[in-house]
């Protein structure tokens, strides 16, 4: 019995929680990758892209939730993307023509690139905090638990509950089916084709008469689509403040790096790698270990390796390692 | 100097001129301030950047262990907090260092195989739990004396300004270690890895109470010598005669007073950086950093040690950005952590430096002074002008939103600005010659 309210209090405290928070960087670590890949710079506006995206859906939620549009028991906001996607769409086409595109054309070092991007940051994080405030948001609504915690006990008996919520099940079908969608768009679809090949080669590709504008701007719709849905899967989980995406930029490089910048699976497996270990190395083991352990045994203390502060420092140092020991990723084969 | 130089501070000066008028000295004096010390700052910057190509995105990182230099040096002394914990927090710092250091010797010298990984590994993680055995109890003995107004281990009490280079010295050991970690990657990774250390430097200022009190702050640090404190001015007959006699108000005299003093102290330690780094880059030295910058492989080629350069010009611009970092909170009197923010301390620097000119170390300085005042001026006269602006419109939500959020168009403004700059005119109001 204490073996199995270990294992439960192992799932509800680690394994859902890094599930979700690994699906959502996945996601976001698409995006990065991508656009390294077929654009070739680390993009420093991308954390603000995505709180563009997701301010997009909140006020999109808002206007759905006056209006009485509602998809209950789903969020309002699975409902607000694809709008939001269209409008993050258009913004990032409009960046691109007028910033990316000149030093493209010039061929300029990706340096440079990564430089504009911080610019580009600037414009798009005063934006969001111009029109939507630096205040925190919650916008989730809907169903609150797909299982809680009570129910969970009352059904098993057991002393420790597993609650399953609402944005959690949301966040892993929507992630699952973004990237399933992604994929098959890439390993299908000509378009897909023609951006694996100018990432691979761009000469080669541009020899065999690719189109690269095509190919640029079908990655910038992309990447609007895979921020929107990011920063909407996080935000629906977590709340929205607009500082807070900033930060999100070291995880999602992180998971980028460790899968191997430009490589997509390896972005989704390193989205999971780098969630899974902050949330293993900054959880209280205590609960867990005083389980499976004989009763004497039982930890005094909170048997956390960090303090939840410092859950950068995992994903740093998992960049770091990565870095320096596996420069192309864990997935890539020597390139 | 050139005549666009010249007429472009004195464009800047203008700037400052006019807020005196029509705003308040007092304002114009404080934002002259941080410009200075924003120049000093992008100074700092300029020299990884400008003489050697570097893009580190850490400067806040470097910027607060200044601060936290201040803390060290000045602060209050706990006595009894010390005793508590003080050498038994100090054995257990050193101990991850020991460890560190067994685990890269490890790597160094063992031939490479299971045994060489296995013997790092053995040696990370049981070091890091012999850290966490000697360190933790200490800690929380530190902290439990007189949480409410300490908490913290204290600090030697000395003057502040022996914080500043004390800032400096923080700040280069922690650049030594990020760039023996981070250099000899691609630039890009560079900017990466060091966003990520600034991350985690922040956070233990923020988290690690026993050291700076955390998010309480640690307030009443001492001002730096040889700044009074405005209270003992008015209260010094001396000086109470001398306003009297010219009919000026004690009060705002002693307040105009001392931010002179201060735009004194950091005037002549700008100056002094100037003159050190303009004989630098016309040095052998300089041009054999440009050299570098320009074409790693054929100054490589031509016997330059390019990453051993690379690790010395990132120290000295670091250790630059880490006194700045420390002139500021002892001019502040307090160590506020939440104040470190990327955008503020890293970008911003950015923006100053690649405005300015990159390279050109009188760009940096002018860059900092304008791009200073305009960040600070917004604080001052944004809700001002906003409030001019909406004047018209009729009280409700819009207004009193577009109102609040008027401190934010800076952000606008100057992301703008950065790309404009980027675009028509790339090496800045300033070009390098």
């Amino acid at each position: 019995m204490d073996l199995l309210n270990a294992l439960v209090a192992f799932l509800n405290f680690v394994v859902i929680p890094a599930a979700s928070y690994g699906a959502q960087l996945a996601v976001g670590a698409l995006g990065v990758t991508l656009i390294f890949g077929i654009l070739r710079f680390s993009n420093f506006a991308w954390g603000d892209t995505m709180a563009f995206g997701t301010m997009a859906v909140i006020l999109l939620t808002w206007l759905f939730q006056s209006l009485g549009i509602s998809i209950a028991p789903l969020p309002t906001a699975l409902l607000a993307l694809p709008f939001a996607i269209l409008i993050t769409s258009a913004l990032l086409l409009g960046t691109d023509r007028v910033v990316y595109r000149f030093y493209r054309k010039q061929k300029a070092k990706p340096i440079i690139l990564v430089i504009v991007s911080a610019g580009v940051m600037f414009v798009m994080n005063g934006l969001v905090r111009i029109i939507i405030g630096t205040q925190e948001q919650n916008f989730a609504d809907g169903g609150r638990f797909l299982i809680s915690a009570g129910d969970f006990k009352a059904w098993t008996g057991l002393a420790e509950g597993l609650a399953i919520k609402g944005t959690t099940a949301v966040t892993l079908v929507t992630a699952l089916l973004t990237m399933a969608a992604l994929f098959w768009f890439l390993q299908k679809t000509r378009t897909g084709k023609s951006m694996r090949a100018f990432s691979d080669n761009e000469d080669l590709a541009l020899l065999s008469g690719i189109n690269p504008d095509r190919v640029v701007q079908v990655t910038w719709v992309i990447a609007a689509a895979l921020a929107v849905i990011a920063g909407t899967l996080y935000g629906l989980d977590k709340s929205f403040r607009p500082f807070i995406y900033f930060s999100l930029l070291l995880p999602i490089f992180a998971a980028a790096v460790v899968g191997g910048l430009g490589s997509p699976m390896g972005a989704v497996a390193g989205g999971f790698v780098v969630a899974f270990s902050e949330i293993i190395v900054t959880y209280a083991w205590k609960k867990v270990i005083t389980y499976v352990v004989p009763q004497s045994w039982a930890p005094d203390s909170l048997m956390q390796l960090l303090s939840t502060d410092y859950k950068f420092a995992v994903s740093f140092s998992i960049l770091i390692i990565v870095l320096l020991f596996m420069p192309n990723g864990l997935f890539n084969k020597g390139k | 100097m050139n005549t666009r130089a010249i007429y472009l501070f004195a464009g800047v000066g203008i700037l400052y001129v006019l807020t005196g008028v029509l705003l308040s000295w007092n304002v114009s004096l404080n934002i002259l301030i941080l410009g200075l010390l924003s120049a000093i700052m992008a100074l700092g910057v300029n020299m990884q950047w400008g003489y050697a190509g570097l893009f580190s995105t850490g400067i806040v990182g470097s910027i607060a262990l200044g601060g936290l230099a201040v803390v060290f040096v000045s602060g209050n002394p706990v006595p009894e907090a010390f005793a508590a914990g003080g050498w038994q927090a100090i054995s257990g710092l050193a101990v991850a260092v020991a460890g560190i250091a067994a685990a890269v010797a490890a790597w160094t010298y063992m031939p490479p195989g299971r045994a060489r990984n296995l013997a790092v590994a053995v040696i990370l993680i049981s070091g890091f739990f012999l850290y966490r055995g000697i360190f933790d109890p200490a800690v929380e003995r530190i902290e439990a004396f007189d949480p409410a107004t300490h908490g913290n281990v204290g600090g030697f009490g000395l003057n502040s300004i022996w914080a500043w280079p004390v800032g400096g010295v923080f700040a280069a050991v922690a650049a030594w270690a990020i760039g023996k970690i981070a250099l000899g990657l691609r630039e890009d990774y560079l900017a990466i890895a060091t966003l990520g250390i600034a991350e985690i430097v922040i956070t233990a200022i923020k988290s690690e109470d026993w050291m700076s009190r955390g998010v309480k702050n640690l307030v009443g640090l001492p001002r730096p010598w040889p700044v009074p404190y405005e209270v003992d001015m008015q209260a010094d007959p001396g000086f109470l005669a001398f306003c009297a006699n010219w009919g000026l108000n004690p009060t705002t005299t002693s307040t105009l007073a001392v931010k002179g003093i201060y735009i004194v102290m950091f005037a002549i330690v700008l100056g002094l950086l100037i003159w050190l780094l303009q004989r630098a880059l016309n040095s052998p030295w300089g041009r054999m950093m440009r050299a570098i910058r320009d074409n790693e492989v054929s100054a490589a080629a031509m016997g330059k040690d390019v990453k051993r350069q690379h690790l010395i010009i990132f120290i000295l611009g670091s250790a630059v950005v880490g006194m700045s970092g420390a002139m500021y909170v002892s001019m502040l009197g307090q160590l506020v952590p939440g104040e470190y923010t990327p955008l503020r301390f890293t970008f911003l620097i950015w923006i100053m430096v690649i405005v300015g000119g990159s390279g050109n170390n009188w760009g940096s300085v002018l860059g900092g002074l304008l791009v200073g005042w305009l960040w600070l001026i917004v604080d001052n006269a944004g809700p001002l002008i906003m409030g001019a602006v909406t004047a018209g419109m009729a009280d409700g939500a819009l207004k009193s939103h577009l109102v609040d959020v008027a401190p934010q168009l800076r952000l606008l403004t100057l992301g703008v600005a950065l790309l404009l700059v980027l675009r028509f005119s790339p090496r800045g109001l300033l070009p390098e010659k």
